[in-house]
């Protein structure tokens, strides 16, 4: 092996890297925070709403659960504006994140209402609670408690998909990295040092979620 | 600029076979190293068990597509020089063999202790052990989820389209460019990968369920 390391092209860069990462971030955050309204929504068509909703719902969690990420991404940014919807590399990756997002987290959100037993809600009114003291501390907090592993392990599988967008040159960190190859020809350098910063990433907010769940949902139960 | 015609969409169909050579390769090569990844991570020998520790959370901690790309761009640093075949079905199967050393360790340790207390008081050897009691009772509760993530793997295999891999994904990019019909074009990748996927779903969904039903009896 005789090959040159050469790192100092990818780290006087680091501003934009670090720009990068935080738009990495920021993608990830407002995918999930939209993404989850959304399957709060179909969550709730799919568990009472009328058939015809029903199936449409269904149709949505299949077909996005059943291609891959890269094909939605491709069909939002290149697909959308041939019918006439122009948007930007960043808008479409957005899109695509919380259309991918809100398929998945349905099926989560769906099977923590499914968790709650009825009889509790029944013991809860019955004990003379306000309904929506049944809601926060009787159906939210359990559920919640039931769905936050799997909840938080989507979070950081759309952040580390979301490398993808950079196949639509958005402006996140992998696309980053890719513009950065192109100018350097450094590719190694640069692939192994982005992939540190993902790894540190996913270590970071994992340690989050988890002093989260430890400080607001670490009380005994039943199971 | 031409019209997307018969032998478009035959040249998009037809590369579904690179899409299913190389989901076979990434799941073959992924069942047989997260074996050796799920033995890892329940060894009793601490060194193994945080090499093992470490592989599933690098794999799982970084995007797939910067694996593929470390892969295809980091062959050359050791001398070597792969094609993207080879660099995206190298990749896929280590990140393949992460994710099902991981879900198998799970089935390892729902097998009782007990079990495997007994199979050492009556002086079985590890190999013994694990293959006559442990893994056929860890490999029934496993091919559910085993099942469910070959749609994953199927799903992953569209990144190597960005290194330049034919399969379905590329074929579509290739004929998008000459056509410029997007919505054909991406419409029929996605019915592709649709029908490759969704009855492994279905199998998946059909095999928790009877599993389900037989732990209820």
């Amino acid at each position: 092996m005789n090959y040159q390391f050469q790192f100092q092209d990818v780290f006087a860069a680091w501003p934009l890297l670090l720009r990068g990462t935080w738009i990495t971030i920021q993608l990830s955050l407002t995918a999930t925070a939209i993404g989850l309204a959304v399957a709060v929504a179909c969550a709730w068509a799919k568990t009472s709403g009328p058939a015809p909703l029903r199936w449409l719902v269904n149709a949505y969690i299949e077909l996005i659960r059943n291609t891959p990420f890269l094909v939605q991404l491709f069909f939002f940014f290149f697909a959308l504006p041939s019918i006439g919807l122009r948007w930007s590399a960043h808008s479409a990756a957005l899109v695509a994140m919380v259309v991918n997002l809100g398929a998945y987290a349905t099926e989560i959100i769906r099977a923590g209402i499914e968790s709650i037993p009825r009889g509790q809600v029944e013991a809860a009114l019955a004990l003379n609670l306000k309904r929506h003291q049944v809601f926060r501390f009787v159906i939210l907090k359990p559920a919640l408690k039931a769905i936050y592993p799997a909840l938080t392990s989507q979070f950081i599988l759309l952040m580390l998909s979301s490398a993808v967008v950079s196949a639509i040159s958005a402006d996140d960190l992998t696309s980053v990295a890719a513009n950065l190859q192109s100018q350097t020809f450094r590719s190694f350098e640069i692939y192994i040092v982005v992939a540190v910063v993902y790894l540190v990433l996913t270590l970071l907010f994992s340690a989050f979620f988890r002093l989260v769940y430890q400080r607001t949902l670490n009380y005994p139960d039943r199971r | 600029m031409r019209t997307f015609g018969i032998e478009d969409f035959w040249f998009i169909v037809l590369a579904a076979k690179w899409t299913i050579g190389l989901s076979l390769m990434a799941f073959v090569g992924g069942v047989l190293m997260g074996l050796v990844v799920a033995l890892g991570r329940t060894a009793e020998h601490n060194a193994i068990r945080s090499a093992a520790t470490a592989f599933v959370r690098i794999f799982q901690g970084t995007p797939l597509l910067l694996q593929l790309f470390l892969v295809f761009f980091g062959a050359p640093v050791l001398g070597l020089d792969l094609n993207p075949w080879l660099a995206a079905g190298i990749a896929l199967i280590l990140n393949t063999a992460a994710f099902l050393g991981e879900i198998w360790r799970g089935c390892i340790e729902a097998i009782p202790r007990g079990q495997s207390e007994a199979s050492q008081a009556l002086g079985l050897s590890y190999a013994s052990r694990m293959s006559d009691v442990i893994l056929p009772q860890a490999m029934r509760i496993a091919v559910a989820p085993t099942v469910g993530y070959l749609v994953q793997v199927v799903k992953g295999t569209s990144l190597a389209a960005i290194i330049g891999f034919t399969e379905v994904t590329r074929a579509g990019q290739i004929i998008n460019n000459a056509t410029f019909q997007p919505l054909y074009v991406f419409s029929l990748v996605a019915a592709i990968y649709f029908v490759l996927c969704w009855p492994l779903s279905l199998l998946a969904g059909h095999l928790e369920r009877r599993q389900a039903r037989a732990y209820l009896r």
